[in-house]
């Protein structure tokens, strides 16, 4: 059972506290898109083995959504931030790196 | 107060390790918006906008912080639409929000030294952690809390009111006598 | 013959005698025996059968590891099967059964499955079973369930009558084990000024150093012992528990503790067992060492036991396991054993060792002794039916044919080297190395379990961290980096001194001797509760098993209760010799929590009765229940489907409740119903986006109905809007979605549109509000007083605020069911009086409340749609004929692309009508329209679907509701539904709305 630091209201709490709101940094295309980029959107999630970037809520805590950067495989949690961030900042992307010379990005 | 009103549970009182009391009815005020703003609107009633996760009070008003963007205003049961309409009025222009929630709580409160050994039970949280004048919201079994120490061996648990009886009969059955987990002391 | 010594016993309490029943026998032991310890002190040797071959089983351990004996604990409602009688604290009043024997122990009919062993070797079941087919049902499980299994599952007429509970603890370090080196890491740990916890699973601090005449700081161990744990007690940085076991490591320092508060007090007012939900930031593993059996021929019979085992009996329990004894090894340890039963008065015949030169310390004590040593040597096979009646030795490198020396003896000590306790370090990812000395796996301190930051969160030390010897100064180190780790800082006080014999290396016997034939070894037991044996895994590598997970399910081998703590590494090194191949090749099993088994009761914990789970009442429950009510429940709601009046049935109160409605007025508690504050300055254009239809043109003082769609454009919730003032507005959601739809609207302010200035507030709780639906709804209402309710004063779909007769209301004029009907919010302190106050002053109109039922009969007679009935997640609002709902005008709205896709505008799609049956009867719910001939996966093709279907009181007829293809389409076709066992019922497609089609009850 995963333990996070809501960035929201710096509690570290277990995942109880928590709700799963899947994979982050997506984009929403609305009317005027294509078929394809509305499939991107609704169905095409990553699945890594490795590091993933997902959407979480303090549901039982200050009710806010944060997003968390972590290894699917180790359950290290890279970060947790805001989830008013469009993308994983360059800051992140670096420390990440750091501990994951072989990973290949957020593409 | 409305002669009309009762809280979730007049009256309910058990006695274990910890006393568990129901608070009867309060006032309680959801204030939605910037600090800053909300600051100015407080300012009347004395009460200085707490930190993150933290309690100010202000004689028989308590404030807490509930999220970055939202306070929780405790104040006795029958100021509080005369209150909300106040602060409404000091907030007409800004972007915020302001909302009487009295009747949609239960408060309960554990009287005893060994209030956080009844909590452990129920909460994943380390009380060990929870100081006077700190608030922290997690879930109690299954349900959504918010508990606070409100003073020497006194602590308080806020949950909503359709779920009173079970807080209040989850709270009995962890301060049983014979249970004591003689964990925080 | 097992006995209890004249003297001794650093456990027992001889003032304080004991009176328990085993098989119904009375038996005496005093207060701090085990179980096992009192029925080897009366000479119950025979304690079970077992599983496959009802062989005769006896005691071989002395903790958690014992495979055997495992008994049926306790009556009635506090009857519990398989407990270890090697852990089970002894009680006045302990009342035990032994397991797995029919008719009863002494003589087992079963026990015949034995003199023909061949047939139930590895596989044995997957081979046997398989044909006839027919054949498994009837004939095979019937009897395997009879003569396989261990305990009996209690009575299903019996309920736990003892009372469990979790509890959260947290620690900077924990430590599991409370032996000399968890006791020392903690002190190291809580001295550098962390928040330490210590869980010991038995009931004693300070494990077995004091039965092995460990010294520390040249003082006996127990005067450390007790001096550490006072020291510790006093640290208010620490916390003690006993009798808890760490039962598994999960993620990121997540870790669970059994603990058995009462099993040694049954029927004492605390609950029996409590669950420890511990979250540590470091975890130290004292788990220490479990002592391996020797596999020779008859290893099995009752009285052979690991030496460590028996040594614990003589110094513990002051228990001797017969008078003279052989004690057969491959290392020094054992002879601590020998010596220990010597200085007990008892005879020991040998001690036969498998090392051709044995010259350590402790065997040149033995010898000192005048204990007689026979070297390179093995035991070829073992005397004896349900006991030892003595041992044929052999020469260890032959096999086995010529026996050397006949010795006889009532008891045999083994010892084939110890492994250390590696469970917990394994749980959660830590990885195991072969120590090629110690011929055991150990923790790699390279590859341990990590933390949340990505950092190892788990140490082992002293004899769980492949230690021998001394194990102070390594565990102090652990205890004090984990605290460091931590972030604590002080100076600790420096590791004690422990001193312990040195010892010459072990030597590796896995099969005794080493070249044994087939005859003995189709005897020599790995597992004893699962019944394998040598021979079983060296065919499973014959025919072809390699992997040690395949081998382990084919054999069975350490799949019993135990878990492989004894057979494991006995196993593994057979298989790798089969395979021929090294034992780090082959590698180990997984291992996985729990490390013994936990209760039931410790998983549920408090979650039982009335706290299973949360029942959420609105303020009028106590008068539903007291009234009547028949309840239903809507998410973790319980709302009244109907309330009965004495003498009544389901269907007569629901007729009533419905007919009532229409022709007097009835009361409904719509508490229930989602009630959401949406407000600022961009409400209006956020509830534009939420709703299909335009929100934003919506005049403060009204009400709109409105659709809600998820981004598939599925339908997702429905409800009527309040618009407030300018920025305000108040969603009313169904009483299923009020927490979804809220999490929903906050994950769009907050995730996507994060720069629009909106605000939520779920007030679902702070308001009553009860549905005043009828004829007499106004007159009613007016008798209250205090608003004015006429029709122009407040027309259809619009909402006022006032005080109707003493209460704070704000009442809103819809209808769900077509007739003229107001809905009351009130403060929900006030929401039990205002029912109080309706019911009363109605009395004379004919008002009474009514249920969910008759709420869904009346919105269908009117074909108002339900979420849930019509919608099942793939319903777009098209399909329900809800287009005058979706707004043409907005460029954008959640779902809105989602009914673009081609697949949404298939004119073949399901929709919404009215069904009327032929011949007036009610059409079963979820039916299906049948048509002839089979689609592509040879299934019956079919045209539609009963979404709603009930008998309505007042049209005196079956009345439905059904998705159709191409529905609106064909109204008067009449379709054939698959009803009951094969039975087709025919209905007519009809318009939806049955009753007053032009909304004329309702607008007056």
């Amino acid at each position: 059972m995963l333990l996070l630091t809501c960035p929201c209201c710096g509690v570290s709490a277990e995942e109880t506290e928590f709700a799963p709101g899947g994979e982050a940094h997506l984009r929403r295309f609305g009317p005027g898109s294509s078929d394809r980029e509305f499939e991107s959107y609704m169905f095409q999630r990553k699945n890594p083995r490795g590091v993933h970037f997902e959407r979480w809520r303090h549901a039982y805590g200050c009710g806010k959504w944060f997003l968390a950067a972590r290894c699917t495989t180790t359950l290290e949690v890279f970060a947790t931030y805001p989830a008013q961030t469009p993308e994983p900042s360059a800051e992140l992307i670096a420390k990440i790196r750091e501990k994951r010379p072989d990973w290949e990005g957020t593409q | 107060m409305s002669e009309n009103a009762i809280s979730a549970l007049p009256g309910a009182v058990s006695e274990g390790f910890v006393r568990v009391t129901e608070a009867g009815p309060c006032g309680m005020i959801t204030l939605r918006g910037e600090m800053a703003r909300l600051a100015f609107a407080l300012a009347p009633l004395g009460l200085d906008i707490p930190g993150t996760r933290a309690v100010t009070q202000a004689g028989d008003k308590v404030l807490a912080w509930m999220s970055p963007d939202e306070l929780l205003l405790m104040l006795p049961y029958d100021e509080a639409p005369g209150t909300a309409r106040a602060l409404q009025d000091a907030l007409r222009g800004d972007f915020a929000t302001i909302a009487n929630v009295s009747d949609a709580r239960a408060v309960f409160t554990l009287h005893g030294a060994h209030a956080r050994d009844v909590l452990a039970k129920l909460c994943p949280v380390d009380f060990g952690m929870l100081a006077q004048g700190q608030i922290r919201r997690t879930r109690a079994g299954q349900v959504a809390a918010a508990i606070w120490v409100s003073g020497e061996d006194e602590m308080r648990v806020i949950c909503f009111r359709s779920v009173a009886q079970y807080m209040f009969d989850l709270l009995t059955i962890a301060a049983l006598p014979g249970s004591e987990p003689a964990l925080y002391s | 013959m097992s006995h209890r010594l004249a003297s001794g016993g650093r456990l027992i309490d001889r003032t304080s005698p004991l009176s328990i029943t085993f098989n119904g026998k009375r038996l005496t032991g005093f207060k701090g025996d085990t179980l096992a310890a009192t029925l080897l002190a009366q000479d119950q040797m025979l304690v079970g059968r077992s599983f496959k071959y009802h062989r005769p089983r006896g005691i071989v351990a002395s903790g958690a590891e014992e495979p055997n004996a495992l008994v049926g604990l306790g009556t009635g409602n506090r009857f519990e099967p398989n407990q270890r009688s090697t852990t089970t604290e002894l009680f006045e009043g302990l009342r035990a059964q032994s397991q797995n024997h029919w008719p009863s122990l002494e003589y087992d009919f079963l026990a015949l499955n034995d003199l023909v062993p061949q047939v139930l070797t590895a596989g044995f079941y997957y081979k046997t079973f398989l044909w006839p087919r027919a054949f498994w049902k009837h004939v095979y499980e019937p009897i395997i369930r009879r003569s396989a299994g261990l305990g009996n599952a209690p009575d299903a007429d019996s309920r736990d009558s003892d009372r469990y509970e979790q509890i959260h603890a947290f620690a900077d370090v924990l430590v599991i084990g409370g032996g000399i080196a968890g006791l020392q890491a903690a002190l190291a740990a809580a001295e550098a000024g962390a928040r330490v916890a210590v869980w010991e699973q038995t009931a004693h601090w300070g494990g077995r150093a004091p039965v092995d005449g460990v010294e520390i700081d040249s003082a006996k161990a127990e005067d450390w012992i007790r001096n550490t744990v006072e020291r510790l007690e006093k640290m208010a940085n620490v916390h003690m528990r006993l009798r808890c076991m760490g039962a598994g490591v999960y993620d990121h320092g997540y870790v669970l503790g059994y603990e058995r508060v009462s099993d040694h007090a049954p029927g004492a007012d605390a609950p029996r067992h409590r669950l420890w939900r511990m979250r540590a930031g470091r975890i130290i593993t004292a788990t220490g060492a479990i002592e391996r059996p020797l596999s020779f021929a008859g290893n099995d019979l009752p009285g052979v036991m690991l030496a460590s085992a028996m040594r614990d009996y003589l110094v513990n329990f002051a228990v001797a396991p017969g008078h003279e004894i052989v004690v057969v090894t491959n290392n020094d340890d054992a002879y601590r054993t020998a010596i220990a039963l010597r200085r007990a008065g008892l005879g020991v015949a040998a001690v036969v060792d498998a090392r051709a030169e044995v010259t350590g310390a402790l065997p040149q004590a033995a010898r000192a002794a005048g204990i007689r040593i026979l070297t390179g040597s093995g035991i070829r096979k073992v005397k004896g039916g349900k006991r030892v009646k003595g041992v044929e030795i052999c020469e260890i490198d032959s096999r086995g044919v010529a026996v050397t020396h006949r010795l006889d003896c009532d008891a045999v000590a083994m010892s084939g080297g110890w492994s250390p306790v590696v469970h917990l370090w394994s749980h959660c990812g830590g990885k195991l190395i072969w120590d090629e000395a110690g011929h055991f796996f150990r923790p790699d301190p390279e590859r341990p379990p990590l933390a949340s930051d990505g950092r190892g969160n788990l140490r082992a030390c002293g004899a769980a961290n492949g230690v021998t010897g001394a194990v102070l100064s390594d565990a102090h180190d652990a205890g004090l980096k984990a605290a460091q780790d931590s972030g604590a800082s002080a100076k600790p006080g420096p590791a004690a001194s422990d001193q312990v014999a040195a010892e010459a290396p072990m030597e590796p016997v896995w099969m005794m001797p080493r070249n044994a034939e087939y005859d003995l070894r189709s005897k020599m037991w790995l597992d004893f509760q699962n019944d394998v044996k040598v021979s079983d895994v060296q065919l499973a590598a014959r025919e072809g098993f390699q992997s040690v997970e395949h081998t382990k399910r084919y054999t069975t081998l350490g799949m019993a209760t135990d878990q492989g703590k004894l057979s494991n590494i006995n196993g593994l090194a057979v298989l790798s010799d089969a395979l021929g191949q090294p034992i780090p090749a082959t590698g180990t099993t997984t291992f996985r929590p729990p490390y013994t088994p936990i209760s039931m009761g410790a998983i549920a914990g408090g979650a039982v009765g009335a706290v299973f789970q949360p029942l959420r009442r609105t303020p009028m429950h106590d008068w539903h229940a007291a009234n009547g009510a028949d309840w239903e429940p809507v998410g973790q709601w319980r709302r009244p489907y109907a309330y009965l009046r004495p003498g009544e049935s389901r269907i007569q109160a629901v007729n009533r409740e419905v007919r009532n409605v229409r022709e007097a007025a009835g009361l409904l508690d719509a508490s229930t119903l989602g009630k959401i504050l949406v407000a600022g300055p961009d409400a209006a254009r956020f509830m534009d986006m939420l709703y299909t239809n335009m929100m934003s043109s919506l005049k403060p003082g009204r009400c709109r109905y409105g659709l809600m769609c998820n981004e598939n454009g599925f339908l997702m919730d429905d409800g009527v809007v309040a618009r407030l003032d300018e920025t305000t507005f108040l969603v009313h959601t169904t009483s299923g979605g009020a927490e979804h739809v809220h999490g929903w609207m906050e994950d769009w302010l907050q995730c996507e549109w994060w720069d629009w200035q909106v605000h939520t507030v779920n007030l679902t709780e702070q308001y009553a509000q009860v549905a005043v639906a009828g004829p007499q709804a106004r007159r009613l209402l007016e008798r209250l007083g205090g608003m004015d309710l006429a029709r122009e004063a407040l027309p259809f779909m619009e909402w006022r605020e006032g005080m109707l007769g003493g209460f704070d209301a704000r009442v809103f004029r819809i209808s769900f069911s077509g007739e003229l009907s107001f809905e009351i919010a009130v403060p929900a302190g006030q929401g039990r009086a205002l029912w109080d106050r309706l019911l009363e002053a109605g009395a004379d109109l004919g008002v009474m409340p009514y249920g969910t039922e008759a709420l869904h009969i009346l919105r269908a007679e009117k074909g108002f749609i339900m979420i849930g009935d019509e919608t099942d997640g793939t319903a777009i609002p098209q399909d329900l004929g809800l287009d005058w709902a979706i707004s043409k005008k907005k460029a954008d709205f959640l779902g809105k692309r989602g009914m673009q896709r081609e697949a949404m505008q298939d004119p073949e799609r399901w929709k919404l009508v009215g069904l009327e049956t032929l011949d007036g009867s009610v059409l079963p719910h979820g039916a299906l329209a049948v048509l002839a001939g089979r689609n592509a996966n040879k299934q019956t093709r079919t045209e539609g679907r009963v979404t709603s279907t009930y008998f309505s009181a007042n049209l005196g007829r079956g009345i439905a509701m059904g998705l159709v293809a191409r529905g609106p389409e064909r109204m008067g076709e009449v379709l054939r539904f698959a009803g009951p066992k094969g039975r087709m019922i025919e209905a007519r497609i009809v318009d939806a709305v049955l009753i007053d089609k032009d909304g004329e009850r309702q607008n007056v």
